[in-house]
């Protein structure tokens, strides 16, 4: 719009209805403007009301602690003022859990549903995963505290249980009399909570709710999130040095030629994933086709021979039944098949822009003095960079967030942070540590994704 | 293959282990999914080339094709006419087949014309957060699985949509809607706006230039775009696995719990079965680039 002189000589410029062609245009500009808005209303509500928002909430259930602190008013706020926390509480902080119990259990929501005895339960299930335990102790205490007096003629039956409840509560379990107990509510009076964050990670709160290891036995995640990243790198790292190679071979032979060998790239990239595991399970098993393969091409050579210098020596050089190789349901299988998936994902962007590379300058640099490797090395390889970037971002991004795959070939020592972020959801049912998991995985993403936008921008990718 | 007569011994030893690691590439990218072909048609129960298989035999000099049949493929039909009692027979592929169709038509539909919407708005450069917003419709591709899975759950056990179909539609629908606008965005790069301002001149109405000359160039984008949220959708399996009830069976679960669980042969004739349907859509697809090339005048090379 700028190259438009705007004053003449005799004054602005202006179109046939009169109108300043400035303004005319102004207008025009914002109508597209509303119209592109008006396109974009519906996809974005979209996305934004079903994608953007359930992902939101899975990142506030990560650090939401205010369900138990509905549960448990009184006994948060004894332990306020619970001084020294090296021995028990008093006997207001006993009374307060049972207060709490009893209020909580008959808590209504407002048609009349009971829903203070689930709540109770989820307390439990919280409390256990600060220190174990707690959820059958509380459950326990919950039949004991909510038990009437059926004998009693009053109108409001009173609870059998009356004061003083110390002893009594240690009685009945003598869990109520360990002080590590007491000292883990500390990290749950909060009603948001990073604890999540801290047990994906191996740390917890102690009593005064410092930060502080976990028992030696109970650090499982630090290893899964190393694992998921030397995985991911090594399947990178495999991807580009078998994607590298191929994709210069693609970019450099007629299209014609490069067209038919391209399918050998794609038809793995259109084929269902889980057709392709099946097909690596066939490949890799016992008694699988490379295993099968091996031990039938392989010489077989046992028995006495006269070598020099070692004399008589006993050779085994047998590739039998019992040699082959275990290459699937371990870390092994999880590389192996995870870079063949891969694998396309780095060809296709390298390709892509190798093919933009002019072959002249090759001849150009050659004409010059320059050796073919150094010519390579110095003229080809730097202008392929932009492919190398977006290929090992594309493959790492997409490596880092596996599931299906470790989850089928991976066996035990292949899982992947994701595989615990599904475990945490379906079977132990911590979700607040699997919202925190996933969490973190997500920003890992997010960051790689804007690295990714940044340099190479998202609207270049190319699919095929 | 020739070579210049400078070309030295080592040159041409370099030439030919580069060509054959590129070969052993190529074959590592397809091996798998040839292997998988003959397999399905085994008539044994096990997951794994039995002796019994072996084509042709040296001892004496004939071809045997004893081993092979369609047993497998009969029984993902759910035609059962084994007696044995090796295998239990079951209507769940068919059913599989059928959901996943289903969810894959309609979430490819809503995909198609949400990602298309979007593409059109966000190919004006003059639209404020343009950028972000791009962004954020792709995400859906970016974010990993089992995060939008996870997310999806909770939020829609609050709505009522976990364990029905509309809500596997949704969350399918979402998972394409990227694929669309890329492919969809790139194909409006190379359309010409001076054909609208043309048209706009001659004194059409922007709808009808719409339907008559930028939607017929930028169709093939829109179809390699549905195709590909076809393909997403055929083929998903975690979020099924997290939002799909007992009613939800499509083939990707089927074949999930198929390699977990009870490993049969059955696996394979499904499996073929998907590789022949992906070759057909990879054929689609290329035809589709060839056509768009060719409308724009833009050849090969």
């Amino acid at each position: 719009m700028n190259n438009i002189s705007t004053t003449d000589s005799q004054g602005p410029l202006l179109t046939n209805d009169g109108v300043p062609l400035k303004d005319s245009l102004r207008k025009s500009l914002r109508r597209t403007k509303i119209r592109s808005f008006l396109l974009i209303l519906v996809p974005l509500l979209f996305v934004l009301l079903l994608f953007v928002t359930p992902i939101a909430q899975l990142l506030s259930r990560s650090v939401d602690d205010i369900k138990i602190n509905e549960a448990f008013p009184l006994t948060f706020a004894q332990y306020e003022v619970w001084e020294d926390k090296s021995i028990l509480p008093s006997e207001e902080m006993f009374a307060a859990v049972i207060n709490d119990i009893r209020i909580t259990h008959k808590l209504e929501n407002s048609e009349g549903k009971n829903i203070g005895k689930n709540l109770l339960g989820r307390s439990g299930t919280r409390m256990t995963y600060e220190y174990s335990g707690w959820r059958s102790l509380l459950l326990k205490t919950v039949k004991e505290a909510i038990k009437v007096d059926k004998k009693s003629k009053e109108e409001i039956k009173p609870y059998k249980w009356d004061a003083p409840y110390k002893e009594r509560m240690i009685k009945r379990d003598k869990r109520w009399g360990k002080v590590e107990f007491w000292q883990s509510l500390g990290a749950m009076k909060d009603p948001y909570t990073m604890g999540y964050y801290l047990n994906a990670v191996d740390l917890r709160y102690d009593a005064n709710k410092n930060i502080i290891q976990k028992v030696e036995y109970l650090r499982v995640y630090k290893t899964i999130w190393m694992r998921t990243l030397q995985v991911s790198l090594m399947v990178t790292i495999f991807c580009l040095i078998l994607a590298y190679p191929v994709s210069y071979l693609l970019a450099t032979l007629p299209m014609r030629i490069s067209n038919i060998l391209m399918i050998c790239v794609l038809m793995p990239f259109w084929t269902s994933l889980l057709v392709r595991i099946v097909a690596w399970m066939i490949m890799l098993q016992q008694h699988g086709v490379i295993n099968d393969t091996l031990v039938t091409i392989l010489p077989c050579f046992e028995g006495m021979v006269n070598l020099p210098f070692f004399g008589a020596t006993n050779i085994d050089l047998c590739f039998g039944d019992e040699d082959r190789i275990p290459m699937m349901y371990n870390f092994t299988g999880t590389i192996i098949v995870m870079t063949q998936i891969l694998l396309p994902f780095m060809i296709l962007p390298i390709y892509s822009v190798m093919r933009g590379v002019p072959p002249s300058y090759m001849k150009a640099a050659q004409n010059l003095g320059a050796t073919p490797t150094w010519a390579f090395i110095r003229v080809y390889m730097p202008q392929s960079i932009p492919g190398v970037g977006a290929g090992c971002i594309l493959v790492f991004i997409v490596a880092i967030g596996y599931y299906i795959t470790p989850e089928l070939v991976g066996g035990k020592d292949g899982l992947m942070i994701g595989n615990f972020v599904a475990r945490e959801m379906q079977q132990t049912l911590n979700w607040g540590l699997a919202a925190a998991m996933g969490t973190m995985l997500l920003f890992a993403v997010l960051a790689l994704y804007w690295v990714y936008d940044k340099f190479i921008g998202i609207d270049n990718l190319k699919m095929g | 293959m020739r070579f210049p007569s400078y070309t030295t011994p080592r040159e041409k030893l370099w030439h030919y282990s580069y060509r054959t690691f590129c070969g052993l590439v190529l074959f590592f990218l397809v091996a798998p999914l040839i292997v998988v072909i003959p397999l399905s048609f085994t008539n044994s129960v096990f997951l794994q080339f039995v002796p019994e298989m072996k084509i042709f035999s040296f001892e004496t000099w004939s071809f045997n094709f004893d081993g092979y049949g369609t047993r497998w493929y009969k029984e993902m039909l759910g035609i059962c006419d084994d007696n044995t009692g090796t295998t239990v027979c079951t209507d769940r592929w068919m059913i599989g087949i059928k959901n996943s169709a289903i969810i894959a038509v309609f979430a490819t539909f809503f995909a198609g014309v949400l990602g298309t919407l979007a593409a059109l708005g966000l190919s004006n450069k003059h639209m404020p957060f343009n950028r972000l917003i791009m962004a954020l419709m792709i995400s859906p591709m970016i974010v990993p699985l089992i995060i939008t899975a996870a997310g999806m759950f909770f939020f829609f056990a609050k709505v009522n949509l976990v364990a029905t179909l509309p809500g596997l539609i949704i969350a399918h629908t979402i998972l394409g809607i990227p694929f669309v606008v890329i492919t969809v965005t790139a194909s409006l790069a190379g359309f010409d706006n001076n054909l609208m301002r043309a048209a706009a001149n001659l004194g059409g109405k922007p709808i009808r230039n719409f339907f008559k000359i930028q939607a017929p160039l930028i169709a093939p984008g829109v179809i390699s775009g549905a195709l590909f949220a076809f393909i997403i959708s055929f083929d998903e399996v975690v979020i099924v696995l997290f939002l799909g009830g007992p009613e939800q069976y499509t083939l990707p679960r089927q074949m999930w719990s198929g390699i977990r669980n009870e490993i049969s042969p059955t696996i394979l004739a499904a499996a073929t079965i998907l590789v022949i349907f992906s070759i057909l859509l990879l054929t689609t697809l290329e035809m589709l680039r060839r056509r768009s090339e060719r409308i724009r005048g833009v050849s090969p090379n």
